[in-house]
């Protein structure tokens, strides 16, 4: 089912894929089997050109794109900005720093006051789950979740899986286990939902602080003990744990939750011996991972960065080329 | 004074008397002056004639929680309008919450607004003043000169006291003084940011959960200080299934304390507020269908005493925003009726008992002598049409503002006409002539 090598999808099948048919992506929970495949595929086609000297592919010129981030992130927001660059898209950044109650009233009128400057596209980070969605529902552009409170991260989930996949081969039948603060984490929500789709053996590893009630519609696998949680996994996957907000009412201290949940070299030699170490950044060496590991040979934490700018030309493709291409 | 009144051919349905049977009814100087099996006694001269044509005849609804934003919010609703919207929904009288601006913790707002609604408001409102001063939930606020200005009860409104040194003190003042108090019971710490009920629901939403704890730790604590105060206590809403064993336990060895419900949390469950549906945002929150079918069987054996709209007018500024940073509640006076009367339509509920929860059970807790139709009870009366059928429109809301729970519902039974101290103040022909084809 899944391809491996980038020289796989050829310009005549790229040709032949049907057109892309959502407006928005607002969450994985949207997409099926398909579409999920379609996107690796079509961000794995989008790798060479990051790699060659003239990093351009100009499917997007004179199209605007607006990065709106209502939180602070620079990795993310950067990878958005050279995505849409390098497929010639003229990229807006709007930082909007708010106090959290000034936040939703800023939203719809930010929403209509940016549509009437009639971009192409937005992309969007809230703090509240389903705040992108509501923008979505104000403007008349293509709209791309870069994060919504605790509730979807997709191009997260789809560069997870995209690494995965270049490192693996495949995806049906191996086993993730995602290790942290599950309870907060956007990334493990949507990470869950492709994994799941994708027919991968997911388990979540966390204190039972961390680990929110109902989580097993997400995934049945629960393991509070991480010796136990990542026996045979194929990929490790870390999350951050926003240890100043977490700290003595969800765990008691950093030095416990290091020792219990920190993944180190023997927690990880429960894994399989060729089990990847994955993290979505910013990580917080020596809190959930040991820095020995997070720079070792089996981290692909940086080949995860890199997927992330080939994801977001796919998605940012998909969303505008293709829809222009079918109109 | 206003004119007599005859309503022949009623089915009448008297909670207060277990009564469901064909009968007329004579109104005479707003009060009820004559009840008969079958046709009425002769008409009087000038009197005016409903015929019912055997559609219910009820004592008007009595709302034991409505919000308004008079004072201080009058763009979200007014005492007029929301007395326009309870008269359409068949509520006669109903209990006003104190959150407003300025809070009604004071002896002279009470005053004012019992003016304010005699000259502007076409039903009857019922002020409930404030438990603590500024509703902070820190000093207790002048009970005695509150009641003597005309409140009925004291509550907190949609503020839940943490202290419980200071509710049993506020209990047993409110004994000393006989006002029953009303307090909405949510343990903070465990509310947390919790904007939904907790459990997959909100865990698949990236939403921060509400346990069902929130409620019965509080409640526990208010239904055992209530035992020693004999303080007469009401639960202001509750919504869990584990809520009702708290009350029906605590109901055999206390006969002062009693619960009520809003008809969301027996008409709506969780599902209803995916995805991120802000006008289901509601305090307490939408439950999960167990608990649902937990409270209609608290509602049928007598655990739970009274159902309100929870009517809580709110903008669409507040409302239309990311879920966890909107604002809760929803309008419900015109909703009421019709969507309790689902549970009588499912065969969940019967229609006395639904009846009785809006009509005698809060006038009994309230000590009013409406709520009934006996001889010389105040003439508050609705004719009811249980059949009827209807769609709920916001546009078409008499409420100053939309947040309705049930936009685009399909609805069964309509009030026809709506009688204030024997005064219609509501007749459906009137208002929706065309609209209702």
């Amino acid at each position: 089912m899944a391809t491996s090598s980038p020289a796989s999808v050829t310009p005549a099948q790229a040709a032949s894929r049907p057109p892309f048919r959502h407006r928005h992506l607002l969450g994985i929970s949207q997409l099926n089997q398909y579409e999920i495949v379609d996107l690796l595929d079509r961000a794995e086609a989008m790798i060479p050109i990051s790699r060659q000297e003239r990093k351009i592919l100009p499917t997007l010129a004179g199209k605007t794109q607006i990065n709106l981030f209502f939180e602070n992130s620079t990795r993310t927001q950067s990878s958005f900005e050279i995505a849409g660059k390098r497929l010639g898209a003229q990229v807006t950044n709007m930082s909007v720093k708010t106090s959290s109650v000034a936040k939703g009233e800023t939203l719809i009128d930010t929403a209509a006051t940016l549509n009437a400057m009639r971009p192409d596209v937005i992309i969007v980070r809230h703090g509240a789950s389903g705040a992108v969605e509501l923008l979505s529902q104000k403007v008349g552009c293509s709209v791309i979740n870069a994060g919504d409170g605790a509730h979807e991260h997709p191009t997260q989930a789809l560069l997870d899986a995209l690494t995965i996949r270049q490192h693996k081969g495949y995806l049906a039948g191996l086993t993730v286990a995602i290790c942290g603060d599950i309870a907060n984490s956007r990334v493990a929500r949507s990470n869950l939902l492709l994994l799941g789709a994708m027919q991968v053996r997911t388990r979540v590893v966390a204190p039972r602080t961390l680990i929110p009630r109902g989580i097993e519609a997400l995934t049945p696998e629960v393991y509070t003990d991480m010796r136990k949680g990542l026996e045979g996994a194929d990929v490790v996957m870390m999350l951050r744990l926003q240890h100043e907000r977490a700290s003595g009412r969800m765990i008691p201290s950093i030095r416990e939750y290091y020792h219990f949940y920190g993944l180190d070299a023997e927690k990880l030699s429960y894994a399989k011996p060729d089990a990847i170490v994955m993290h979505p950044g910013p990580m917080n060496r020596g809190v959930e991972i040991d820095p020995a590991i997070a720079d070792g040979p089996r981290s692909v934490i940086n080949e995860q960065v890199e997927m992330g700018v080939a994801v977001r030309m796919a998605v940012l493709d998909a969303l505008l080329a293709d829809r222009e291409a079918a109109a | 004074m206003s004119k007599s009144v005859v309503i022949s051919n009623a089915r009448i349905v008297d909670p207060a008397t277990d009564r469901d049977s064909p009968g007329a009814i004579l109104v005479e100087k707003g009060k009820i002056a004559g009840l008969t099996n079958g046709a009425p006694q002769g008409i009087p001269d000038g009197a005016e004639h409903y015929d019912a044509g055997g559609m219910v005849v009820a004592p008007g609804l009595i709302d034991m929680r409505v919000f308004t934003g008079e004072p201080g919010h009058e763009y979200r609703e007014t005492l007029q309008s929301a007395a326009a919207a309870a008269a359409a929904g068949g509520v006669t009288s109903f209990v006003l919450m104190p959150d407003t601006t300025p809070v009604i913790d004071d002896g002279a707002l009470v005053d004012f607004l019992l003016r304010r609604a005699g000259a502007t408001a076409s039903v009857n409102i019922l002020p409930a003043a404030a438990i603590t001063r500024g509703l902070r939930g820190e000093e207790i606020t002048e009970f005695g000169l509150l009641k003597e200005a005309g409140a009925v009860a004291l509550t907190d409104g949609r503020h839940s006291i943490q202290s419980a040194a200071l509710l049993r003190s506020a209990f047993s003042y409110a004994a000393n003084f006989d006002l029953p108090v009303i307090h909405h019971v949510a343990e903070q710490s465990l509310v947390g940011e919790g904007v939904m009920n907790e459990g997959t629901l909100a865990t698949v939403s990236g939403l921060k959960g509400i346990p069902i704890e929130a409620e019965t730790i509080p409640l526990a604590r208010d239904l055992q200080l209530a035992a020693l105060t004999g303080v007469r206590y009401h639960a202001a809403q509750i919504s869990t299934g584990a809520a009702v064993e708290l009350i029906a336990a605590a109901k055999r060895r206390n006969r002062s304390i009693s619960a009520g419900i809003s008809i969301n949390n027996l008409a709506l469950n969780e599902n209803d507020v995916a995805p991120y549906r802000t006008f289901y945002k509601l305090s307490p929150p939408l439950r999960s269908e167990d608990d649902r079918q937990a409270v209609i069987e608290g509602l049928k054996s007598g655990a739970i005493d009274t159902i309100h709209s929870a009517h809580d007018p709110q903008d669409s500024e507040v409302k239309r925003q990311p879920f966890a940073e909107a604002s809760d509640g929803a309008v419900g006076l015109e909703t009421l009726l019709a969507a309790a009367l689902r549970l009588h339509h499912s065969g969940d509920v019967p229609l006395l008992t639904l009846l009785r929860a809006m009509t005698s059970r809060p006038a009994e807790i309230l000590g009013l002598k409406s709520g009934r139709l006996a001889i010389g009870a105040p003439a508050d009366i609705i004719i009811v049409d249980v059949d009827f059928p209807w769609v709920v429109k916001e546009r078409e809301l008499r409420s100053r503002s939309r947040n309705t729970a049930f936009e685009g519902a399909r609805m069964q039974g309509a009030v026809m006409h709506t009688f204030v101290a024997g005064k219609p103040v509501f007749s459906h022909s009137a208002t929706r002539e065309g609209a209702a084809a």
